[in-house]
């Protein structure tokens, strides 16, 4: 264990965010040299995270890689970080994701490419501090500090509606946050301490609980985002560069799953139970409605955004569905199961999303129209380009083999053991998901070519195929063996299931 | 005898060089003033070398009680001078950009500073009215100095109609509180009132005038009729002027009458605070929305941000008030920022003070765009800035003393105020500029600019030295 050594977790953080400030230093006049040093950048944190992935003790199911040093003296407020099995996959995503998106800019973003990749690369650094901090003021200020670069990216180079899109982003998100900060400030009043295990560890009264727990849902399920409060996502996602619908989708939404899985549960169990009825009705409004709403769209990326909300309607199912299952059968492994799937889920659609959004990307690029109607017969003049759209748009419906399906299965499965029409409804999805995506990829790339601008397409260039190939294999790979995903985080896990079954009413 | 005169040094040679300023100017032709103005920059430099030399270890009291210097006093001194130093470095390039220099601006400059110093050590009402009346009629006269400007002048007017008025509240409450407790020493008040509360209605009834003047001297609603109208009205040196220094000594005020003297009132004062914290909040962020002059827009910021210092005082334990002082502080600093960024903007004959003339900023000067944006994001109270730390410390004292309702509505409010912060940052960043002229400033503005912007940046990273110097401050 030489790595242990090393500050890795820091390493993930600081690398990015100072090689952004470097790539913004450099300037948009040496363009190449800040294109590769953005991708080495990228690279090399991709790299770290696999290391520490190789290092990471499956059999442990506490924090590892901790480190800990003072930050604010006066108020015991640490730089605390570490990383479990919650946050490791999220961690790999996070940098996995970014390669790609500064791929996905290379020749597209023309204007100020340095201040683009400097927003990305410290986009992505904060995002591994939220994973990381374990310090509830440190990971606020990770969550919040967050919203500025994406608040940019989407302002300046989004689409012609941009400004009231990503000034609803940042106010929705900020709405939401503002909240959880208030329930941090009470918790450290009850526990004195703003160590995020503490606050595990504090005993709290029902009703101290269901207020926590209120804030706390406002932050995340913005985030998700959860029917009612997801109006903020179809226009963020609409209006945002390619590279920022990416991020948003495969990262950006996760932070509210993590959050319910590092906060929620842990420190409110009682409330979560006595809300468990509320958050898996909307759950499954989200998978059903939204999905009907996905239907319907004419705008690709409207489409697809929608089918996010979708799939992450499974996530928030998954994470409340054990309560249930606990209630009824008394025993945790069906309860596991939810839970495993819901983080399963969350990964997958990290990258699946991606894909889908990566694709729209590259008719977009081409055509600069987003709308369905505008396409057809893409197949003729973009075969290839067609192959792997036809994989990711089955691995969207979630088909057996390709990473979409676990998740989806095993929430759906142990829904079952809660109530079956529970499970029912929410296995609607399987006929809705494939309609809404199988629909547009219909009506996009078969079909006759009706338009002079789609006989004249160029397929995929090398770095596109690239981008695609990579997606491709991790969507199959963790479609036949999505072991490794489960190993690492099995012990924490099981953990978790454990504490939020406990009461915490003193 | 002896002894009073050294506690009071730094005001003595602050008044001293005042008056040296006074003399040379008169005898000055140089149209720029230049010598009246290194004077004045050299003895706000030597005034807050003297404040940090004779920091002191523990409270003393000299001229018979009605004047302390004690750790509140001197931070807040020494932040007073250090802050004047910076808005004097930025009035000059404005004064000298737009041909208004006049060497008098410096002499009322420094009086007014000399007043704020009395009132941070302010220890009996009668010192306190009168530091707080040196202050206020230099500001006066600062407003006015644009004798052809009419909106100036009718700043000026409105500022000095309405400040007499809060000053004649001040003098009735002082009045009340002698004839109930016949004592002006703070301390002696805080004595009598802990041992007879009998009259205690009364002495509500005197608070309410003396918080009436408090008020009245921070912008807070509904007492902030003259801030649109000054902040707008005069020239931007003298708003850069009065957003931030005379702040620290109007909390050196509250803290003073309130907690040195008022103490044991402080769940009658607490309520009524309470009313005044949320109205301005209120007031303050939705009319700022509307705002197509960022002056104005400033202003009403002013009055949003006093209802949040006013958070720390309700929480009323000695830690609430050092988030009180941590956040005028921080406050100021982000102030004379935003300031600043319009003087450099300026030229002559034109002020910049449209909300429009920040347009496309990030095509004209990234950098300068760039500390715009942590300003701007700071105000809003976004992490990792050193407005989130303030807005931070405030809502966690008030937690901690159980006021959670109160802190959750805070916090909306200051949802509805990011959108006017964020429009500022969306019109530099996101749209395309009216004209690509470049931009005129000395070499020392920009980088007194810069220094500023990228403190609220770093101290926003590593807040504890702030935090731990307010916390000590307010510890005895």
């Amino acid at each position: 264990m030489t790595l242990t050594n090393l500050p890795i977790l820091s390493m993930l953080i600081w690398t990015p965010i100072i090689g952004g400030v470097w790539a913004l230093i450099a300037g948009d006049r040496q363009e190449q040299t800040v294109k590769y040093f953005s991708l080495a950048v990228a690279v090399i944190t991709f790299i770290f995270s696999v290391l520490l992935y190789q290092q990471f003790d499956n059999e442990f199911a506490g924090m590892q890689f901790i480190e800990e040093a003072s930050w604010i003296a006066a108020f015991d407020i640490k730089y605390h970080i570490g990383v479990d099995g919650i946050g490791l996959p999220l961690i790999l995503l996070t940098t996995f994701t970014t390669i790609l998106v500064i791929l996905s800019a290379w020749e597209v973003i023309e204007s100020h490419i340095s201040y683009y990749m400097c927003a990305f690369l410290i986009l992505t650094g904060l995002m591994n501090g939220v994973f990381v901090a374990l310090d509830a003021i440190l990971f606020y200020v990770f969550w919040e500090a967050m919203l500025i670069p994406m608040f940019i990216i989407i302002g300046i180079w989004g689409g012609p509606n941009r400004v009231y899109a990503t000034i609803k982003f940042f106010l929705y998100t900020f709405l939401g946050s503002v909240f959880m900060l208030v329930a941090f400030l009470y918790l450290y009043s009850v526990a004195d301490s703003f160590s995020i295990e503490a606050m595990h560890a504090v005993p709290l009264s029902l009703t101290a609980q269901k207020l926590i727990f209120i804030a706390f849902f406002l932050a995340f399920a913005v985030k998700i985002p959860m029917w009612p409060v997801h109006t903020w996502l179809p226009d963020a996602h609409v209006e945002a560069p390619t590279g920022g619908s990416v991020i948003l989708a495969a990262i950006m939404l996760k932070m509210g799953g993590y959050g319910f899985l590092r906060f929620s549960l842990p420190i409110t169990p009682d409330a979560s139970l006595y809300f468990d009825d509320v958050i898996i009705v909307l759950s499954l409004i989200a998978i059903v409605y939204i999905g009907f709403v996905a239907l319907v769209q004419e705008d690709m990326k409207k489409l697809i955004a929608y089918s996010s909300i979708s799939h992450m309607g499974f996530v928030t199912l998954g994470f409340f569905i054990p309560f249930i299952i606990v209630a009824k059968t008394g025993s945790t492994s069906g309860a596991l199961m939810g839970i495993e799937g819901a983080m399963m889920q969350m990964i997958s659609h990290g990258f699946i999303s991606a894909a889908m959004f990566l694709c729209v990307g590259v008719m977009y690029d081409r055509l600069h129209s987003r709308m369905i109607k505008d396409y057809g017969g893409v197949v003729n003049s973009m075969p290839y380009f067609a192959a792997f759209m036809m994989l990711f748009a089955m691995a969207n419906a979630g088909l057996p083999g390709t990473s979409g399906f676990v998740g989806e299965f095993l929430v759906i499965l142990s829904s079952f053991k809660a109530s079956f029409w529970i499970a029912f409804t929410a296995a609607l999805t399987l006929i809705l998901g494939a309609a809404y995506t199988l629909w547009m990829y219909k009506r996009v790339i078969f079909g006759d070519v009706s338009k002079a601008e789609v006989a004249e397409l160029k397929d995929i260039n090398s770095r596109e195929g690239l981008i695609l190939f990579m997606l491709a294999v991790v969507v199959l790979l963790f479609g036949i063996w999505p072991a490794p995903v489960f190993d690492v985080m099995h012990m924490t896990m099981e953990q978790l299931v454990e504490h939020v079954m406990q009461t915490k009413v003193p | 005898m002896n002894a009073d005169l050294m506690i009071a040094i730094p005001e003595i040679t602050l008044l001293a060089l005042a008056c040296l300023v006074l003399v040379v100017d008169a005898y000055s032709k140089d149209p720029l003033h230049l010598l009246s103005y290194w004077i004045t920059q050299a003895s706000l430099l030597i005034t807050l070398g003297l404040v940090l030399y004779y920091f002191p270890e523990d409270a003393s009291i000299a001229f018979h009680g009605s004047f302390i210097s004690d750790a509140m006093s001197a931070t807040l001194k020494a932040f007073i001078c250090g802050i004047s130093f910076i808005v004097f470095l930025y009035s000059h390039e404005y004064l000298k950009e737009h041909q208004c220099l006049k060497g008098e601006y410096f002499v009322l400059g420094l009086f007014a500073v000399l007043g704020m110093m009395i009132m941070a050590s302010a220890y009996s009402l009668l010192s306190v009215y009168l530091g707080l009346e040196l202050l206020s009629l230099s500001l006066y006269a600062m407003v006015a100095m644009q004798r052809t400007s009419s909106s100036a002048s009718e700043a000026a007017m409105k500022y000095f109609v309405l400040g007499a008025l809060a000053s004649g509240m001040l003098l009735y409450g002082i009045s009340m509180i002698y004839g109930l407790t016949g004592s002006l020493q703070l301390i002696t008040i805080a004595d009598v009132i802990n041992v007879d509360s009998a009259n205690r209605m009364y002495l509500v009834y005197g608070m309410i005038f003396l918080i009436i003047g408090i008020a009245f001297k921070l912008g807070a609603a509904p007492f902030h009729m003259w801030v649109p109208d000054v902040y707008q009205g005069a020239p931007t040196s003298v708003t850069l002027f009065i957003s931030s220094a005379p702040k620290l000594a109007a909390f050196a005020m509250a803290m003073r009458i309130l907690v040195d003297g008022l103490l044991p009132l402080l769940s009658d004062w607490q309520s009524i605070l309470m009313i005044l914290a949320v109205l301005s909040m209120a007031i303050g962020n939705i009319i700022a929305i509307s705002q197509t002059n960022i002056k104005r827009m400033l202003a009403y910021s002013t009055i949003a941000h006093v209802g949040f210092l006013f958070l720390g005082f309700i929480a009323g334990t000695a830690t609430g008030f050092a988030g009180s002082m941590f956040y005028i502080i921080s406050y100021a600093l982000m102030s004379i920022g935003a300031f600043g960024m319009i003087i450099l903007l300026g030229r002559f004959g034109f002020e910049a003070d449209m909300l429009d003339d920040f347009k496309g900023l990030s095509e004209r000067s990234p950098w300068f765009a760039f500390i715009m944006l942590c300003f701007m994001f700071s105000m809003a109270g976004v992490p990792p800035f050193l407005g989130f730390w303030s807005k931070w410390f405030v809502l966690k004292e008030l937690v901690a003393s159980g006021f959670v309702v109160l802190a959750a509505v805070a916090v909306v409010f200051s949802i509805i105020g990011a959108y006017y912060y964020l429009r500022i940052i969306k019109l530099m960043y996101f749209d395309k500029p009216d004209s690509m002229t470049a931009i005129k400033a000395s070499r020392q503005m920009r980088f007194v600019l810069s220094i500023n912007g990228l403190a609220i940046l770093v101290l926003g990273l590593i807040p504890n030295i702030l935090m731990s110097l307010c916390l000590s401050a307010l510890a005895g």
